[in-house]
C-alpha cells in the first residue's frame, strides 16, 4: 500500500475538516453514557444478557440510515483481530477497556467515524461524537440527536432526581463528558500552564496529558474535560468548559507572541532543529516524535514553516502509534523496529508534503 | 498470597492506600485491578477510583474495632435485582444495575455531593419518550420549593398563586394518567 492511500484510510474523515480555532484546539468530544433500565450493567451482567444487547443494536440501528451520520456499521470485538482493535483504540473510536475486557462488546460506527457508540463498555451505551477544532455545541447537538434516536426504541435507566443512571457514580445525572484536546506548547515552554492548572481544577474541570503518564503530556497535548455530571444542565456543563477553553486559547496565543517577541531566535532554532530531525532521522521513539511534531506544528501555526500543512501533527500523532505502524507494516513489530518504521513514515510523509508542493503549488485545502 | 478481591488468583499488585489517615494495604491480582479500574493503561480511572473509595469509606471515618461492631449490627443494604450489596459497591466503586440506586439510596446523597461539587439532583436532560410527564413533575417540584420559601417569608399572596399553579399542573397530570 502506498503511504498516501494508507494515510487516507488511517485518518478518520472527520479529522480532515478544519474546525474553528484549529491552530490550538485539535478536537472536541462529547460522550453520553446510557444504560438499559432492566438489564444489569455490563460489569454485573452475564454474557448472554449482554450478547442480546448487541443483537438488539444490530437489529434496530445497524445498517439504518441516520440523517446526519449516514449508515451505521456494527463491529463486534470478538470478530476483530488484535491489531484491528488496537487501531480503533488509537483512533479514539473505542476504549482499551472495550477492546480487551468487555463481555459481548461491540461498536457502532458512522462512515465518517465522527460517531461511535460503544456497546457493553462500562455502561451499556457510550455515545461519542468527535469533531475537529473547537465545536462543542455541534458535538452536543448531534450526541443528543443520537440519544433521542436510540431512546425511541430503548428504555433507558433514568430517574427523576438522579438523572441517567450509570455504572460509575462519577457519571450519573447527565452522563455527559465533554472534552477538548488542546495543543499548548507556548504555555508549557513559558511555564505558565503550571500556574493555570490549579485554577482550572477548582472549576470542576480535569486536565490530563494525552497518552502520557501522570502529569507529563506528550507533544504538549492536553485534554480538558468536565468532572461534574450531576446538578448542572448539559448546556451549562458545555458552556463552563467552553469559557475555560476560550481563555486558554487566548493565553496560549499571548504566550506565543511573547516567545516570538522575546526569544525569536531560540524559538526558531528549536523549531527548525525538530524539523530537521523529523525530516532526516532513521529511528525515533514515540515520545521524541511527539515533541518534535509539536515543535513543527507550532512553527507552522506561527508562519515560520510554510511548506508543511498544519494537520501533519494530527495525522502523524495518530499513525505513528504501535497499532498503525504494525498495520502499515503488515506484521507485529518489536520496539526497535517500530522506532525505525516510525522515522521512515515521518520522513516519507514530509517528503510527500514537499512533492505535493511541487505538483500543485501547495494550495490549502 | 491470594488476591483479596477474588480469593482465586495470586495477588500480583501490592499497594498502600491512606484513607482518613489510616493505612490500608491492598493485595490484588491484575484482573481485579483492571475490573476496579486501577492501573488501566491510558485511563485516568485510578485517581477517580482512589477518590471514590476514599469517599465511600468516609462513612466510617474511624474504623476502630468498636465502630466495626456498630457497622456489623446495621442491616445490610442489598440490591434485589443484581444481588450487589453496599459493601461491594463501596469496594468496587461501581453500581451493578439501575436498581442499585434505589437499594443504596439512603447512602448516596453525600457521595454524589462530594463527587459532583455539592450537587445531588439532576437538572439536565429528560428522555424525550419516557420522560413526558417528568417535565411536569419537575415544574411542580420547583413550584413547591418556591411555595415553601414564600410561606417562610410570609408572602402569602404569592404563595396562594403558586399553590393554584401547582394544583392546576397536578390536575393535568391526573387527567393524563387517568386517560
Ligand atoms: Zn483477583
Ligand atoms: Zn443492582
Amino acid at each position: 500500500m502506498s503511504l498516501e492511500s494508507f494515510m487516507k484510510e488511517a485518518i478518520s474523515p472527520w479529522m480532515k475538516n478544519k474546525g474553528p480555532d484549529a491552530d490550538i484546539v485539535i478536537s472536541s468530544r462529547i460522550r453520553l453514557a446510557r444504560n438499559l433500565r432492566d438489564v444489569p450493567f455490563p460489569m454485573a451482567g452475564d454474557e448472554k444478557q449482554l450478547e442480546k444487547i448487541t443483537e438488539q443494536v444490530d437489529a434496530k440501528f445497524a445498517g439504518k440510515s441516520h440523517v446526519k451520520f449516514g449508515e451505521l456499521e456494527l463491529l463486534k470485538m470478538k470478530d476483530l483481530k488484535e491489531n484491528e482493535k488496537r487501531v480503533l483504540v488509537e483512533k479514539h473510536l473505542i476504549s482499551p477497556n472495550l477492546s480487551n475486557e468487555s463481555k459481548a462488546g461491540s461498536v457502532l460506527l458512522s462512515e465518517d467515524e465522527s460517531l461511535s457508540i460503544m456497546v457493553n463498555e462500562e455502561d451499556h451505551f457510550r455515545i461519542q461524537c468527535l469533531f475537529s477544532g473547537f465545536q462543542l455545541d455541534e458535538g452536543l447537538k448531534y450526541a443528543n440527536d443520537m440519544d433521542d434516536w436510540m431512546e425511541e426504541k430503548l428504555d433507558f435507566a433514568f430517574d427523576e432526581n438522579q438523572g441517567y443512571l450509570t455504572s460509575c457514580p462519577t457519571n450519573v445525572g447527565t452522563g455527559l463528558r465533554s472534552s477538548v484536546m488542546m495543543h499548548l506548547p507556548a504555555l508549557v515552554m513559558t511555564k505558565r500552564l503550571n500556574r493555570i492548572l490549579p485554577a482550572i481544577n477548582q472549576l470542576g474541570l480535569v486536565v490530563r496529558g494525552i497518552y502520557g503518564e501522570g502529569s507529563e503530556a506528550l507533544g504538549n497535548l492536553f485534554q480538558i474535560s468536565n468532572q461534574t455530571t450531576l446538578g448542572k444542565s448539559e448546556k451549562d456543563i458545555v458552556d463552563d468548559l467552553r469559557s475555560v477553553v476560550t481563555q486558554l486559547i487566548q493565553q496560549e496565543r499571548s504566550a506565543r507572541e511573547t516567545l516570538l517577541e522575546e526569544s525569536k531566535i531560540q524559538l526558531e532554532d528549536r523549531i527548525y532543529r525538530s524539523y530537521g530531525i523529523l525530516a532526516y532521522s532513521r529511528r525515533i521513539e514515540s515520545k521524541e516524535a511527539m515533541q518534535r511534531l509539536s515543535d513543527v506544528r507550532m512553527g507552522i501555526d506561527l508562519g515560520l514553516i510554510q511548506d508543511v500543512k498544519g494537520n501533519i501533527l494530527n495525522e502523524l500523532m495518530i499513525v505513528t502509534q504501535t497499532g498503525f505502524l504494525q498495520q502499515y507494516a503488515g506484521e507485529i513489530l518489536t520496539a526497535e523496529q517500530r522506532d525505525e518504521r516510525r522515522a521512515t513514515l515521518i520522513r516519507e510523509r514530509f517528503r510527500l508534503e514537499s512533492s505535493r508542493e511541487l505538483n500543485d503549488g501547495g494550495g490549502d485545502t | 498470597m491470594l488476591c483479596q478481591e477474588c480469593q482465586q488468583r495470586p495477588a500480583s499488585l501490592h499497594f498502600t492506600k491512606i484513607i482518613n489517615g489510616e493505612k490500608t494495604e491492598f493485595h490484588i491480582c491484575e484482573r481485579c485491578a483492571k475490573d476496579k479500574g486501577e492501573y488501566m493503561p491510558g485511563s485516568n480511572s485510578f485517581s477517580i477510583h482512589q477518590l471514590l473509595s476514599g469517599l465511600l469509606d468516609a462513612d466510617q471515618p474511624f474504623s476502630s474495632t468498636k465502630n466495626k461492631k456498630v457497622k456489623k449490627a446495621q442491616p445490610e443494604l442489598k440490591c434485589s435485582h443484581c444481588g450487589m450489596n453496599y459493601q461491594q459497591f463501596a469496594e468496587i466503586g461501581k453500581f451493578g444495575c439501575a436498581n442499585c440506586y434505589r437499594s443504596f439510596e439512603e447512602k448516596l446523597d453525600p457521595i454524589f455531593r462530594r463527587i459532583h461539587g455539592g450537587n445531588a439532583t439532576h437538572l439536565g436532560k429528560i428522555p424525550k419518550r419516557q420522560g413526558k410527564d417528568l417535565h411536569i413533575h419537575r415544574e411542580i417540584k420547583e413550584l413547591k420549593e418556591n411555595l415553601k420559601k414564600q410561606i417562610e417569608e410570609e408572602e402569602f399572596e404569592d404563595a396562594a398563586k403558586t399553590r393554584d399553579q401547582i394544583r392546576s399542573l397536578e390536575n393535568n397530570l391526573q387527567k393524563e394518567e387517568g386517560a
